[in-house]
This record gives C-alpha cells, sequence and structure tokens, in this order.
C-alpha cells in the first residue's frame, strides 16, 4: 500500500513538472514585449544624421513602429506600403518610426550608409533610425524584419497594442484582405479594442 | 470486447506498418530550369508531407536563399542527408523564396552548392494562418526545422552546427 502511495506521488510530480516545462516553452520570445507591455523609448541615429526619441513627438497619440532592412526581400515586398501607412496615419497622430535592426557586419546592405541611399531612392516620408549596437531590437522582442508594433501614448509610457505582420499578403498589397496595422491603428483613434493583436509572417531573420 | 482489440490491432497494423507510404501532393506549379525541377505549394497541398507516418524519419528545413543564417546551416542538413540511408531519414529543404527568383535566384543557388537533398518551394502568402499549423511555438522567423517521426515531433527556430543537429535527429530515429 505504501508503496502504491508513493508510486502516485511520483506520477503526480511527474504529470505536473511536465505540465509545468509545457508552459514555460510557449511562444514567449525572450524576453519580448506582449500586447499590454510598455516599450522602452530611444535615442537612435536618423538618415539625417540627427537623433530621434518618441519623447521627440510631443502631439503623437502614439506610433508604428517597424523593424524593417535594406537586404530582405520581405522588407522590400512592404517599403510602399509603409510609405502609405506613415501618409495614412502620421497626420492623424500615430507616425511611423522604422528602425533598421541588422548589424552590417553580417549585412552590408544595411549600413546607414546604404540606409541613406534606399532611403532617397524610394523616398521615405519616415525617420528610419539605425540601432546601432543592436540593443534596441531585443528589448522590443522582435525576431525578423519586417517586424511591427502599434505602440500607444499613454501617461504611463508607450503602451505596446499590436505585434506583427502588415497585413497577410507580402507579396501583392491589393490581394490583403487583413490589413492588420491599419486596423489596429484605426481602432486605437476610435478608441476601441484592437481586434487582431498579434500575427505571425515570414521575414528575415535579424540574428545573423 | 476481445473482437474490438483484434479490429484495433489489425487497424494499426494496415496503418502504420505496411511500408512506404505514398503521400500524392498537388502542386500548384513546378519550375524547371538548368536541369533542375523545384515544385511549388500552397500550405493546404504541402502540409500532408509534415504528417508522413511510415517509420522513416524526417527532417524539414525552412530557409530562404536570402537568409543568412539558413545558407550558413545548409550543409549541416546536406551532410545529414548523404550519411544517412534513404529509407531511414529524409531531409526535405523548404524554400520560402518569392517565386519570382525561382530562376534567377534559387536554381543557380542549388546549382552552384550541388544541393542534394529535396528541395520544394512554399507560396503562400497568407502566413499568419500557416505558421502555427507548422508549429505553435514559431514567431516565423528562419531558419526553422521540424524534425518528425510519425506522431512524434520537435519544432526548432533556431539554427544549428552540425553536431547538434545530429544529436537531436538520433533522439528521433
Amino acid at each position: 500500500m505504501k508503496t502504491l502511495k508513493i508510486l502516485v506521488g511520483v506520477a503526480l510530480v511527474i504529470a505536473i513538472s511536465a505540465f509545468a516545462i509545457d508552459k514555460v516553452s510557449s511562444p514567449k520570445i525572450d524576453g519580448g514585449y506582449t500586447i499590454g507591455d510598455t516599450a522602452t523609448d530611444f535615442k537612435l541615429k536618423n538618415i539625417d544624421d540627427s537623433f530621434i526619441s518618441l519623447a521627440d513627438y510631443k502631439d503623437a497619440k502614439g506610433f508604428i513602429v517597424i523593424f524593417t532592412c535594406n537586404h530582405c526581400p520581405y522588407s522590400v515586398a512592404y517599403e510602399d506600403r509603409i510609405i502609405d501607412l506613415d501618409k495614412k496615419f502620421k497626420s492623424k497622430g500615430y507616425p511611423v518610426i522604422a528602425i533598421n535592426p541588422n548589424n552590417p557586419k553580417a549585412y552590408p546592405d544595411d549600413s546607414f550608409d546604404n540606409m541613406k541611399v534606399r532611403a532617397k531612392d524610394k523616398g521615405f516620408t519616415f525617420p528610419y533610425l539605425f540601432d546601432d549596437g543592436q540593443k534596441i531590437y531585443p528589448q522590443y522582442g522582435a525576431t525578423k524584419t519586417p517586424h511591427v508594433y502599434v505602440l500607444e501614448k499613454s501617461p504611463e509610457g508607450n503602451v505596446v497594442k499590436y505585434i506583427g505582420a502588415i497585413d497577410n499578403n507580402y507579396k501583392d498589397a491589393s490581394s490583403a484582405n487583413e490589413k492588420y496595422v491599419e486596423d489596429a491603428v484605426n481602432a486605437l483613434l476610435n478608441g476601441e479594442k484592437v481586434p487582431v493583436e498579434t500575427t505571425r509572417a515570414i521575414g528575415c531573420s535579424i540574428k545573423a | 470486447m476481445s473482437r474490438l482489440i483484434l479490429y484495433i490491432v489489425l487497424a494499426v497494423f494496415f496503418t502504420c506498418c505496411k511500408g512506404e507510404q505514398k503521400v500524392a501532393l498537388d502542386a500548384t506549379d513546378v519550375f524547371k530550369s538548368k536541369g533542375v525541377e523545384i515544385p511549388m505549394y500552397d500550405f493546404e497541398s504541402l502540409e500532408p508531407l509534415l504528417r508522413i507516418n511510415d517509420g522513416k524519419t524526417r527532417v524539414v528545413n525552412f530557409w530562404a536563399t536570402w537568409c543568412k543564417p539558413c545558407v550558413a546551416e545548409l550543409p549541416y542538413f546536406e551532410l545529414i542527408n548523404s550519411r544517412y540511408p534513404k529509407d531511414e531519414v529524409e531531409v526535405i529543404l523548404i524554400s520560402l523564396d518569392l517565386p519570382k527568383h525561382v530562376e534567377t535566384r534559387l536554381i543557380p543557388f542549388l546549382k552552384k552548392r550541388k544541393i542534394k537533398s529535396k528541395v520544394i518551394l512554399l507560396d503562400d502568402p497568407d502566413s499568419n494562418n500557416w505558421i502555427p499549423k507548422v508549429s505553435e511555438n514559431w514567431s516565423g522567423s528562419i531558419p526553422a526545422t521540424i524534425i518528425y517521426k510519425g506522431n512524434t515531433s520537435k519544432f526548432y527556430e533556431r539554427s544549428f552546427t552540425y553536431n547538434d543537429l545530429e544529436n537531436e535527429l538520433k533522439k528521433m530515429l
């Protein structure tokens, strides 16, 4: 009888620990943000050689922070849509802030000088910042480009309201029938809950 | 009751142990260039490839020619493919290159590197829909790898060294 009790006990411990392991391995990306977290501000160099922080935007209601880069075909496919997002939402209080998180030693195309060239060629209407030393993207938990964080300004700081893709078709903007970022920002502007808070997409790995 | 058990045993026998299982996939298109054929799939038509139950272990790697860490670890997958018997281990390289780059970048890359493993193209823009079907734990960055045999499957959203990859494979064999 005693052995049986021990056996049941051991089985219970195994069952619980198996459950616990399962819990630990669920999708949370190494310390990155989840919805509702307060996002860190930064001071990063823009392509015009000035330094930009979110705190500089006194009148903004929030931000569309997009980790993107030059070399990635998925980022390139979204460039026009990123410009459109900025044109559409900057005047409404949600400017696009693009950040290149890549280390140019791994990706020479993503050097600061090449960022200037790309921004000029495409006519970027938004700041394109260089995460020098790759210190900001790990705090956000960005794993790939493009990777979007929609932030809403609050008295406590910039609260993460959406994480993920721009829309549901990287190949063809006109075929995208779920415009995640637009829908999120429109919801925030109307004081509503963001309909889809997180999405997943293929992108170019930031870690080289 | 014993009859029921017999039926179950027979059912299991016929589903799991009839040897090579043929899985027919419907490619949406096939690219042919320089003697290389690359079939293209959407996720729905590709999914059965992630669920074959024939006793063989499959190493499925999601990659692309533009993905530097993917390209760096590709030789290890090639080595696994060449070192293990075909009836025990199959390596499948699922490229996420854009279809318009298959003939200009993917096929020249495969020729130059003399890639022998099976290469197919996954072209399905609605990735938020299919990424969780590959793994609930996948954020969508590549390289990403699945090692599976029957109903046992492990997912890795990271790069491998050769020893690391072989160790993980051996756990599944």
